[in-house]
């Protein structure tokens, strides 16, 4: 099992730890009386940890190689099987649908307000992941068209009052612009020089929105922005946030339909193969203009959505709320829960969104846990959480 | 007859090097040519030129396709090109990892089909038509190369000869009047080499197609070829059936070196 070459090397790995963490650990310096602490125990737990952690990762790493011997290659996620099964298939989304109808019937409002953040974000997940796990372009920027969204529905509304419903599908198109413009001048970037001048974008509208003060309001943001009426009517609080949470849904549902639809039709599978190869894929007769813009445009379609939806929620919009770390987190939700894969996305948004709200005690320790989560996917399950799977086809033999 | 592809005095400059120096090329309709020559003669860099992937720095690349008008290539993007069908298969395989065997050949549909953004999210019956006739037209040219077995794998877990036939497949998927096939023997073993053979000749005879192939296998293109031409240094030294290439004084020497110069 455990042979004696793990064994001697996770003791150097505990070693280094002991050093490394030594700092911390270890010496604990008190400022106000002048005391230096050394908290000698210490050393015990981390060697220790730091033994048992390496020990165990080898173990994993090593089952992985097996698996990967005994050679089982349709290693389809569990999810996918289920959908496929025709048994299971209408009982599952049966309760899939009715857990979510409850769901702020059932929760407090809290719960709810959870939710919806979390339902944004796998609209966000869906849109991201047409560009970087479809089309293969790693956008860092990605929250600005988050941004665009959210405050054209502020500036549309203090302006000219135009109402939730109406902004909706006039920021759409001006996400698609906006997605298009970025899009324009970096057709010939890939790879990280495409995610460099995407993260810039991504800095420029948020300082274009901080610094012109007379347009958006800078810093100091945008407040009062109303929920969205239902043909008029206004709800209460705690209803508007029920009415909300049902007006995300119905936007994810649309999102999933037409993401869905999108990922085998003509176009997605064109965006699929720019990604897998950019010159056998304009040999095919695909136009790889048209093909990074569209995926450009209708990813920033759906942050654009997710921005109305946003500022409709909270109320308050400053630049504050679109800084590079929502640009990452969404890129965590898109690569850990599957790249090309709507389902690994939407379980990605949940579980990244979710538990951090939930251990809120550990909020300081978020990032940490991203990335040791990026880490360990990378690892382990390099594919995502729940990897996609392609639409398969079938045929009848044709007799001659 | 117009010849379906012309070249004429075809000239690639990168920086100082000339890759071509006044190439002139031409292919008969129906015809199966070989371009042929030591590595690194140019022959990678012709199909790049004629298939839009450079822009040529001299010289004339003119097609005419069956039933139409002479048509010039120069400068047109390399999508274009394959368009006004010319297709062409790539020396190191380059096949779509991510994707099934089939959806690599309807991949080769693309330009054939309409369907933008808003049909694929609305689906009108227009559309569903248009996708299931490409899902059997892709299945039906895989069933012609014989790779309908592995229709819904993924094309990378495939055998390397059945990869370079998803290659053809998936560009005979995009309807051409020329193939161009870089290579297509490379690496396959004798059993698998005399299949392709049969499958060239098979295309020509009952798809219409007329054929330019580099490849390094020499019985293979001796027992294919009607014409072929050789290049060395980026200029052609020769053209002409195998017999008269096999005999000619200027192929033996640039493949197995000139006594004289050494003396």
């Amino acid at each position: 099992m455990v042979t004696k070459k793990e064994i001697k090397q996770s003791f150097f790995i505990a070693l280094w730890f002991i050093v490394l963490t030594f700092p911390i650990m270890v010496i604990k310096i008190n400022t106000i009386k002048h005391t230096v602490l050394f908290r000698w125990g210490n050393i015990l737990w981390v060697g220790i940890a730091g033994f048992g952690a390496s020990l165990v990762w080898n173990y994993f790493l090593r089952m992985k190689e097996e698996k990967k011997k005994t050679g089982v290659k349709d290693d389809i996620p569990v999810v996918h099987r289920l959908l496929q099964n025709e048994k299971f298939r209408n009982p599952f989304l049966a309760a899939v649908g009715v857990f979510f109808l409850a769901y702020p019937f059932i929760f407090p409002m809290y719960h709810t307000s959870i939710m919806i953040t979390a339902l944004v974000y796998v609209m966000l997940g869906l849109g991201l992941n047409i560009v970087v796990g479809l089309a293969g372009l790693l956008d860092l920027g990605y929250v600005a068209f988050y941004a665009v969204g959210a405050y054209a529905y502020a500036l549309l509304n203090l302006h000219y009052g135009l109402s939730f419903w109406v902004v909706l599908p006039i920021s759409a198109m001006l996400g698609a612009i906006c997605g298009t413009m970025l899009g324009y001048p970096v057709l010939k970037l890939k790879g990280d020089y495409l995610a460099i001048v995407t993260l810039g974008f991504g800095e420029i509208i948020r300082i274009i929105l901080e610094n012109w003060d007379s347009f958006s309001n800078g810093p100091r943001g945008i407040p009062n922005i109303p929920a969205p009426s239902f043909f008029g009517y206004q709800f209460e609080q705690h209803a508007s946030v029920v009415y909300i949470y049902f007006i995300v849904i119905a936007l994810v549902l649309l999102t999933i339909f037409f993401v869905n639809r999108l990922e085998n039709s003509r176009i997605g599978r064109a965006w699929i193969a720019l990604r897998d190869d950019e010159i056998a894929c304009q040999a095919m007769g695909i136009d790889k203009v048209k093909t990074k813009l569209t995926a450009f445009a209708l990813g920033a379609t759906w942050a654009a959505l997710g921005g109305v939806v946003f500022a409709a929620k909270t109320s308050y919009i400053n630049p504050m709320s679109f800084t590079i770390w929502e640009s990452i987190t969404i890129l965590c939700v898109v690569v850990i829960g599957g790249m090309g894969s709507a389902i690994g996305v939407i379980a990605g948004a949940l579980v990244l969104i979710l538990v951090p709200e939930y251990l809120r005690a550990m909020a300081e320790y978020r990032m940490l846990v991203f990335g040791a989560l990026q880490v360990i996917v990378m690892v382990f399950k390099p594919e995502g959480l729940i990897k996609s799977v392609r639409k398969t086809y079938k045929f009848e033999k044709v007799k001659e | 007859m117009e010849p379906i592809l012309n070249v004429k005095n075809l000239t690639m400059n990168f920086g100082g090097l000339k890759a071509l120096d006044n190439v002139n090329i031409a292919v008969e309709k129906g015809q199966i040519a070989a371009l042929i020559g030591p590595n690194g003669a140019g022959k990678t860099t012709f199909f790049n030129c004629i298939t839009g992937i450079y822009e040529p720095s001299e010289g004339h690349v003119e097609i005419t396709p069956p039933g139409k008008p002479t048509q010039r290539l120069n400068g047109l993007k390399t999508n274009i090109v394959a368009e006004k069908g010319l297709a062409r298969t790539f020396q190191n395989i380059r096949l779509f990892e991510g994707m099934t065997v089939l959806e690599n050949v309807m991949i080769g549909r693309h330009c054939r089909l309409k369907s933008g953004i808003i049909s694929a999210m609305l689906r009108p019956s227009a559309q569903k038509d248009e996708e299931q006739k490409a899902v059997s037209d892709s299945y039906r040219i895989l069933e012609k190369i014989g790779l309908d077995k592995y229709v819904n794998e993924m094309a990378v877990n495939l055998p390397y000869g059945a990869q370079r036939r998803l290659e053809i497949a998936r560009a005979l998927a995009t309807d051409p009047f020329l193939l161009l096939l870089d290579e297509p023997a490379a690496g396959m073993n004798p059993q698998e080499t005399k299949e392709l053979d049969e499958l060239i000749i098979w295309l020509r005879d009952n798809e219409d197609l007329s054929i330019l192939l580099i490849e390094h296998d020499m019985k293979l293109v001796m027992s294919l070829s009607d014409n072929i031409h050789v290049v060395d240094y980026g200029r052609k030294i020769a053209e002409g059936t195998p017999r008269e290439v096999k005999s000619n004084s200027d192929v033996i020497k640039a493949y197995l070196g000139d006594d004289s110069e050494d003396a």
